[in-house]
Parts: structure tokens; C-alpha cells; sequence
């Protein structure tokens, strides 16, 4: 494997410097650092190879829409290093056999480090605990566990869920949806949905089963994180919790930071999703929620489906958008470039904190020596107009259609091998 | 004019009365000898039914035959829809034979406005009902029938007062009725128990009332929607019987209407459950006109979508074809 040095790119926003690496280690940062390989910073921003908690790559069962490989190569092209692989494949990721299966498909990619994640109950059928245990001890050593695309509901399987991973620091990833609330549910509920005759999701089943998991994970000194929150009200429930010193996390998408429910308006479901678009109230509530603290990380929920499922009448169309891919982007038009975030605060949000949450130990690591290389230039100045064909995924689902976002990912490096060099993916990541 | 029919909020004032003056016209034609107009021959209508409604259909059937279009039938059971064919092969298997309009219902709501605006079919469409959305037709027949009845055929509803009851939530035909009454100048009442009616309805043009009594005096139409007993089953109401006390229309309710009141449903009804059967079968009931005016306001539709200014554009089409021979 070659050295690499960059040189004159902003580390974490700051002022340009060097950094070299070697042998898949940061060796130098600062001017005068040396290595075989240059890689012009100039106008780049240097940040640690991203980590999301929450991606679909629907292998095993559904490879139509995306594979463990071609998902991996989304996430590199998107600055990511790492990825949490959700449990609702066919089969479910609820044993070691699956988890361990998903986890090697990721190694033999080698386009980014994917992680598993475990099912909270046998099938997603919120009855029965999975073998949290055998997942935990697993080769993918599983961390996060979730039901993700149904809720925990019952609330003494979620109480013993919450305390039985306490055993091995794992932690609850809640999809918070009360199911009796929002059955047949199709949009948020509000003027728009009683307008267009579509069945609502109100606010207050997610909020709901928010508190009530705060309240359980204090009671039984739990960790507990949200998955995708989308409302003003899930915001202030989570800013109560911590501040009562509740060991609450809390996540929300790229989508539910840029994009609102009168999209729902054109009737393309494209734009169908769950937790779905909000009102633009709840926007701005997820941004200062983020901006603030209260909100710890960006994750994605990286849901691709395939182009029948999105090319019919909106209640037969399936939830769940692209995000690998725009990510970046899209926190930096809302967050970074409105100057409510930082470049450091980002790479918080989107590298150190969800690798956290994660317990992936060798992931989100500051840009230091003796650190690992997982690295990701962005070039901040760049424009990009959306276009879904051109995308490492199989699925096609990007509600980002034709707008036109900031900043591009310039290279990401994977232990100090490049997965992305130039602007486009490197093949043959692996060999 | 528009050129598809999707929602009663597509119609601007000119247009909705441009409909109605038509189907008044229109009108006529059933009560000839021969029931039939060379309007739209050689013309091939669909009837794209993705749900039953035979009423609706046959209704748009007739409309469509008396103006001598072609008429094709498509219901969901019994074709390759039931097998998985989506929506929009289906679409597009229409499109190959030739349809010049799609009359499309369906139990999706936008399922027409994805068919038109995904731009699967280049014939014209038109909402016959869709999921809990809308139904433009009927809002149509009703605001023609409430002209007929209230002095105002060749004008619009101005100042008139309109009282609509039941199960607002699931109601298509409430939701158009709104947009089209509203635009015609109609000041509208909605009554239901609040768990029929939608979040949000504080952003509708029309006043909301929990009180069926308080709400009869000053009606110069009373339109009771049908409520399905299976809302029961969902909590939305404790039983049918007290549904009909609080929210039925029964012949002592009907006494304090105004003399010149009319009571409307657009079928089918309930009868002992929204409505009481004295009601239903009373002089001051229009539901089987209603029925009846149904086809002069399709035939109006289908006569203005059709033999308009898309008829002159296909014959401008003609010509440069035999330019370019």
C-alpha cells in the first residue's frame, strides 16, 4: 500500500495543512508532512470518514435493490467509511448467521466498514427477544440493535430489550412509531392530509412512544437511541431527557432536515417515507434540535427500492428514500452554509458521535497521528444538480431530483486505501 | 377549459358554470324519443374501475353512449389488474388501444392525478372518485341539482346556504363538494361528530358545527353522506343508533328546514342510519333527480373535455399529416 500525503487541506474547517498517512495510519499532521503519493487539499475540507447508524442495503433478500457491495460503494461515494447495516432484510438480521453474513459481504466489498445491525425481537415481530447476545459475540460484534421499519411497541419487550444489552454496552435503536396510531398511515397528519384523503401520521405517535422509551431507559439506567426523528415535539421531549441526564441519542435524516410535506402535493411518492416529510415547522424544529445539541447525529436511512415500487399510485408505492449519496450535501446546504454548524460540529455529527453511539472503535477517530486513515476530502465550493442515474445504487429513489446541492466528495480513504479518488469511485476497491 | 378533471378545485367559476349551462342543455336529450347526440363518434371513452361502483359507471356510460362514443368497460375483477398488472401498464395498455378519455376510480386517493400527471395516458382524465380524496362529478351534479332547485340555473350559489353531515373524514365527495360550492359563492356548513372530521378542516372554507339542530334553520340544502356501519367497529362513533339520534336526518329535523329546503345524498344510502326511510322517500328529497342529473353534468364533462378544443387540435393534427404526404 502506497503513502499518501494531502496537502493544503482545511482540517475540519480550519486552516490548511498536510497530513500523511501510511500502512492505513495517520504518521504527520502539519506542514512539511511526506509521502509517495501527493493529493492536492487545496479548497478541500479534510474530515473523518463518515459513519451512518442507519442505512437499508437490503441484502440478503431483496438484491434488486441494493447489495451489500453496491450499497458500500454509495456510501464511499458519499464520504462514508463506515455504514450500519439495518436488520429488516429477508431473512431478518436476528441471528449470528445473518449478521455475521452481512458483515463479511462488507469486508469482501471493502468499499467501507459495515456494520450490523441486530434485531431487537426473533422476525421483527416485537414478541420474542433475538439472541442479542450470540449477535454480540458475533464475528460483526453487534452493538445496535432495532426493529428499525416497525416500533418496539409493547412496552415490557422494549423494558427488558433496553436492559438485556446492558450486559455487552449495546444499545436500542427505537423506529418510534405507535402502530395503532398510524395504521394505513400514508403522510403526515395535518391540513394536507385531510386535503389530499390520505391517511394521516400524527406527530403524536412518534412523540409518543419517545416518552414513554426516555421514561423506561431512565428507569432501568438504559441507553436508548431514537432512529429518524421528525418532529418539534420529539425535539423537546429529547432536550427534557437529557436534561433530566437521560442517556438518550437521537438521529435524524438528511430528508427530514431539507424537504417538507407539501411535497406530497404532486402526489409522486417519491416523496413517501417513514417517519414521513414534516411541516415546516418540524424542519426548522430538527435544525435548531441538531444545531443545539439535542439531536447527536445525521443518519441517513438509506431505504432504495426499486423503480416499481415508486412508479405506481402513491398508497401501493413503498416508504423510504436514497441519502448515501447527498448527505453531505444536504447538511451543508442547511446546516453549514446557513452557519449553524461548523465543519468540526459536522464531523461530530456525522463521523465521532455515531461511531460512538456504534461502540465502532476504530471509526469517527480525530485526524491525528497514530490515528487510523479514514478520511473524506469535500470540495464545499463545488455544485452539484441532482441526477439518480448517476449513483453507485441499484435503486433509483432520490427525492433530490433536480435540485442542485453544494459540495462534493472529492476522496475518501478507507484505512488509508482510496474508495473514492477524483470525485468518482476507485474500482477494484479490495484488490 | 381544463383538459383533464381531476378535483372540483381544477374549475374556476367560468368553467363551472360553462358545465352546468351545458349539462342544462344537455338535459334535454334524455327526455327525447332518442336519447342520442353524433357529438363524440368515433370517439373511444374508458371506464377504468379499479373499485365497484356500478352506479358511477353506468352513469358515465350512458353519458358517454348518448354522445355516441365508443365505450369501453374495465373493472378490475376479472382483468389482468388482479393478477399485479399496475397501474401503470395498465395505463399505458389503454393508451396503445387508443383512448381519448379516461374516466378513472380508483381506491387510492391521486391515483388520477399520478395517471395524469406521469403522463401514462395522453387521453383526457377524468376523477370518477378517488380512495378519501375527491369526486368533481358528483360535486358537479349536486351544484346543478341545488341550481335547479333554488333558482339559479344560469348563475352560480351565491349567498346560498349549504349544510353537509356525516363522515367528512372518508368522504370524497365532501371534499369536492367544498371546492366546487365554494367557488360558486355557497356558504358552507359542515356538521359531524369531531371524529369524522379531518385535522386540519379549520383551513377548509366552510364553518364546522358538532350540532346537527342548531345547524337546519337557515339551510337551503341539507346533504347527508353515507356513514358505513364498519366506522363503528373503528370507535369513530359508540353505536348506530346514536349516531342516528345526534347526526340522522328524520322527519322531525326535516320539519324545521326552511319550506323551500332541499334534502340530497349522494347514494348510497343508509336508510335508518344517516337518514330516516320518510326522508329519503319525501317530496322535498332530490336524491333519484340527483341520480338522473348525474348523466346531463358527465355528458357536459365528457362534451367539453372531448368536443372542444381537443377535438379541434386532433383535426389540426390531420392536416399536417396530409401536408407532410
Amino acid at each position: 500500500m502506497s503513502s499518501y500525503v494531502i496537502r493544503g487541506a482545511r482540517l475540519l474547517g480550519a486552516d490548511p495543512t498536510d497530513i500523511a498517512f501510511d500502512g492505513g495510519v495517520i504518521t504527520a499532521v502539519g506542514d512539511g508532512a511526506t509521502g509517495d503519493v501527493e493529493v492536492d487539499g487545496t479548497g478541500l475540507v479534510a474530515l473523518p470518514g463518515l459513519v451512518d447508524l442507519h442505512t437499508h442495503v437490503r441484502e440478503p433478500g431483496r438484491e434488486d435493490a441494493e447489495t451489500v457491495l453496491t450499497g458500500s460503494r454509495a456510501a464511499a461515494r458519499g464520504g462514508f467509511t463506515c455504514v450500519h447495516a439495518m436488520a429488516n432484510t429477508e431473512p431478518v438480521a436476528d441471528t449470528a448467521g445473518v449478521v455475521e453474513q452481512v458483515w463479511r459481504l462488507g469486508r469482501e466489498g471493502g468499499y467501507c466498514d459495515v456494520q450490523p445491525v441486530g434485531a431487537v425481537t426473533v422476525g421483527l415481530q416485537g414478541a420474542q427477544l433475538a439472541e442479542l447476545g450470540a449477535m454480540a459475540d458475533s464475528a460483526a460484534g453487534v452493538r445496535v440493535f432495532s426493529d428499525d421499519g416497525k416500533c418496539v411497541s409493547d412496552a415490557v419487550v422494549m423494558r427488558r430489550a433496553l436492559e438485556y444489552v446492558k450486559a455487552f454496552d449495546g444499545v436500542i435503536a427505537q423506529h418510534a412509531q405507535e402502530p395503532r396510531l398510524t395504521e394505513g398511515a400514508q403522510m403526515n397528519e395535518g391540513p394536507l392530509s385531510g386535503e389530499l384523503g390520505l391517511t394521516g401520521w400524527p406527530a403524536v405517535a412518534e412523540e409518543a412512544i419517545i416518552a414513554r422509551d426516555v421514561l423506561l431507559a431512565e428507569h432501568v439506567g438504559s441507553r436508548l437511541h431514537v432512529c429518524h426523528l421528525s418532529t418539534r415535539g420529539s425535539v423537546e421531549i429529547v432536550r427534557w431527557a437529557k436534561s433530566r441526564g437521560i442517556d438518550v441519542t437521537a438521529e435524524v435524516t438528511p430528508h427530514h432536515l431539507l424537504l417538507s410535506d407539501d411535497l406530497v402535493r404532486g402526489n409522486d411518492p417519491i416523496y413517501k417515507v417513514n417517519p414521513p416529510l414534516r411541516s415546516n415547522d418540524d424542519v426548522e424544529a430538527v435544525r435548531e434540535g441538531l444545531a443545539d445539541g439535542t439531536i447527536d447525529i445525521v443518519a441517513t436511512d438509506h431505504a432504495p427500492h426499486p423503480m416499481e415500487d415508486k412508479e405506481c399510485e402513491w398508497s401501493a408505492a413503498a416508504f423510504g428514500m436514497l441519502g448515501l449519496e447527498t448527505a453531505l450535501s444536504v447538511v451543508q446546504q442547511t446546516m453549514v452554509d446557513t452557519g449553524r454548524l461548523t465543519w468540526a460540529q459536522v464531523a461530530d455529527k456525522m463521523s465521532t458521535k455515531p461511531a460512538s453511539i456504534g461502540r465502532v472503535e476504530n471509526q469517527g477517530r480525530p485526524l491525528a497521528v497514530g490515528e487510523p486513515a479514514n478520511i473524506v476530502l469535500v470540495d464545499p465550493s463545488a455544485k452539484r444538480t441532482i441526477d439518480p442515474r448517476d449513483t453507485a445504487s441499484l435503486s433509483r429513489n432520490n427525492p433530490y431530483s433536480g435540485l442542485t446541492l453544494p459540495g462534493e466528495v472529492v476522496a475518501t480513504f478507507l484505512r488509508g486505501r482510496p474508495t473514492v479518488r477524483d470525485r468518482a469511485l476507485v474500482e477494484g476497491s479490495n484488490a | 377549459m381544463i383538459t383533464n378533471l381531476l378535483s372540483a378545485g381544477d374549475l374556476d367559476r367560468t368553467d363551472a358554470i360553462r358545465i352546468l349551462d351545458t349539462a342544462e342543455e344537455l338535459l334535454g336529450v334524455a327526455s327525447r324519443p332518442i336519447k342520442k347526440l353524433p357529438t363524440l363518434r368515433g370517439r373511444t371513452v374508458v371506464n377504468l374501475f379499479f373499485e365497484d361502483s356500478t352506479r358511477t359507471r353506468i352513469s358515465f356510460e350512458a353519458a358517454a353512449k348518448r354522445l355516441s362514443a365508443d365505450v369501453i368497460n374495465f373493472s378490475a375483477k376479472g382483468s389482468s389488474v388482479s393478477k399485479g398488472e399496475s397501474l401503470k401498464d395498465t395505463a399505458l395498455t389503454l393508451q396503445a388501444m387508443g383512448a381519448d378519455a379516461v374516466i378513472i376510480r380508483h381506491h387510492s386517493s391521486g391515483a388520477p392525478h399520478r395517471l395524469a400527471q406521469a403522463k401514462w395516458t395522453k387521453g383526457a382524465v377524468i376523477n370518477a372518485g378517488d380512495g378519501t380524496h375527491e369526486h368533481p362529478t358528483q360535486a358537479l351534479l349536486d351544484a346543478f341539482t341545488m341550481r335547479r332547485h333554488l333558482g339559479a340555473v344560469g348563475g352560480d350559489l351565491a349567498g346560498k346556504n349549504v349544510t353537509i353531515v356525516g363522515d367528512v373524514l372518508h368522504s370524497r365527495v365532501v371534499r369536492s363538494n367544498v371546492l366546487l360550492l365554494h367557488t360558486l359563492g355557497a356558504h358552507v356548513t359542515i356538521v359531524a361528530p369531531p371524529t369524522l372530521l379531518p385535522v386540519g378542516i379549520d383551513h377548509w372554507p366552510v364553518e364546522t358545527s358538532y350540532d346537527l339542530d342548531a345547524s337546519l334553520e337557515k339551510a337551503d340544502a341539507v346533504m347527508m353522506l353515507r356513514v358505513q356501519a364498519e366506522r363503528m367497529n373503528a370507535s369513530y362513533f359508540p353505536s348506530a343508533r346514536e349516531y342516528s339520534r345526534r347526526y340522522g336526518l328524520d322527519t322531525a329535523r326535516l320539519s324545521r328546514l326552511p319550506d323551500h329546503a332541499i334534502v340530497m345524498h349522494p347514494g348510497p344510502m343508509n336508510r335508518g342510519m344517516e337518514i330516516t326511510a320518510d326522508v329519503a322517500d319525501h317530496v322535498r328529497s332530490v336524491i333519484v333527480e340527483q341520480v338522473t342529473n348525474g348523466v346531463a353534468v358527465r355528458m357536459a364533462v365528457l362534451y367539453l373535455l372531448l368536443g372542444g378544443a381537443a377535438g379541434e387540435s386532433a383535426e389540426e393534427e390531420d392536416s399536417t399529416d396530409k401536408d407532410r404526404v
